[in-house]
């Protein structure tokens, strides 16, 4: 049998679309001038980058002067969320225990009152939020995929939605005052985030002001990036109905294949959740060992298991759901992983579980 | 903690990493009776996480957990089964 190298990571980062390489490609040439300029080089700068915001205006149902583009999604979640409670009279802010980090540091930053709300096993915040001024929800778990009911939590509070876990993949949740995407986590470059803020909702910048063309935004603006983040989005919302659906199934499999492992707890909800994102757990095995055991068999994966952090903490969000941080592992998959990857991540999973665990007789 | 719970056994994870401490338990909670506490002393930020779960996960009791003399976190676990 062979196994086919499979990158099952791209919750970490997506392989660039076909559509953001061409859109690249070709705006390399055009978009290099500042847009901000007079002259013919300017202008197509500038209509490049007009394009790229109607584009991804389009793709996600808002405005175009709601949309700016940033130098990454952390600084999306940073200038979103801490630009709306410089805007009003913010005390008290509310968030999910299972925020993305970029949230969480955001808040310390902040250095107001904070509220952590707690989730169920499943990754999900039951019943009402606590009192606040703004509410810090995302819309889906990076690391478990379950879903959030933001809309359900967006009457009467103004609510920062960090989508940058589905961005492309889902359609944003109703209720959002402003929001964050990446591209590189739909198949956009790197170095691309997506800022949304609505039309209706009080912000101000919380950092030095910038006299570019998006007072939202700051820095020379990377154009050629930008449409190419554009591009694959558009074309990731055009596929996402027959990929998310081919994808969920496959996740479906992934699970049961780990659920019969021994000893293994398939975490995050089911259903409601991401369609290409699955992570489990395995008693007694070490994270990274099982990272680098499945790397040697060319499958790519993450893992939120305190030995493969950079901090040596475990990951707060399986934390927070009260779930087992050891032996971790993060399977998320790319818009071509195929069925026959899937099948051989499948078969090779029990074995590479079994041999750790062999080693401590267990 | 309110009511001290004398272990019947106290494992030493100072200085292991996850999942070591949590493996100790499993290899050594056959050395007690059925309703005798293990205690796991760990260092290991993930042993607070992992010992709970695992509990949850092999049907055993968490009770707790309190601080060894030398205040590195102890958590009991108590046989059911």
């Amino acid at each position: 049998m062979t196994n086919p190298a499979a990158y099952l990571d791209s919750a970490s980062s997506e392989p660039l679309h076909p559509a953001a390489r061409e859109a690249f490609l070709a705006a390399l040439d055009q978009g290099y001038a500042d847009p901000r300029r007079l002259h013919r080089p300017g202008r197509n700068a500038r209509l490049i980058l007009d394009n790229a915001h109607a584009a991804v205006a389009e793709a996600l149902g808002v405005r175009a002067d709601e949309v700016s583009f940033t130098s990454s999604g952390t600084e999306a979640v940073h200038r979103g969320l801490l630009g709306m409670l410089r805007a009003r009279d913010v005390r008290r802010v509310a968030h999910s225990a299972v925020e993305h980090s970029a949230v969480l540091h955001a808040l310390e930053w902040w250095q107001g009152e904070v509220e952590s709300v707690p989730v169920d096993r499943t990754g999900r915040i039951r019943g009402p939020m606590p009192e606040a001024d703004v509410l810090a929800l995302q819309s889906a778990n990076h690391e478990v995929g379950t879903r959030q009911p933001v809309e359900e939590h967006a009457a009467g509070v103004p609510v920062f939605v960090d989508a940058c876990a589905s961005m492309g993949r889902l359609p944003l949740p109703e209720g959002w005052a402003a929001a964050a995407g990446s591209a590189h986590k739909w198949g956009g470059p790197a170095g691309v985030g997506v800022l949304l803020v609505r039309k209706s909702t009080r912000w101000l910048s919380p950092f030095p002001a910038d006299d570019r063309t998006d007072e939202r935004s700051s820095g020379f603006e990377n154009v050629p990036a930008a449409l190419a983040a554009a591009a694959a989005l558009q074309a990731v919302v055009a596929e996402r109905d027959e990929v998310n659906a081919r994808q969920f199934a496959m996740v479906d499999r992934i699970r049961a294949a780990a659920a019969a492992i021994p000893d293994t707890e398939v975490v995050g909800d089911p259903v409601d959740r991401l369609p290409h994102l699955v992570t489990f757990s395995c008693l007694y095995v070490n994270g990274e060992q099982i990272v680098q055991a499945l790397d040697r068999r060319g499958f790519g994966v993450a893992s939120g298991s305190a030995c493969t952090a950079s901090t040596l903490e475990p990951s707060h969000v399986l934390a927070a759901m009260q779930v087992l941080t050891h032996g971790n592992v993060r399977v998320s998959l790319a818009r071509d992983t195929t069925d026959a990857e899937v099948d051989a991540f499948c078969a090779a999973l029990p074995d590479v579980v079994a041999e750790i665990r062999k080693e401590h007789d267990l | 903690m309110t009511t001290p719970v004398s272990p019947a056994l106290e494992l030493d994870c100072r200085g292991q990493v996850c999942p070591m401490p949590v493996i100790e338990l499993a290899r050594r909670i056959t050395d007690v009776e059925v309703g005798e506490v293990v205690a796991v002393v760990a260092d290991d930020p993930a042993a607070r996480h992992d010992v709970p779960a695992w509990c949850r996960m092999r049907e055993q009791e968490y009770v707790g957990d309190d601080a060894a003399d030398d205040g590195v976190p102890r958590f009991l676990v108590r046989r059911v089964s």
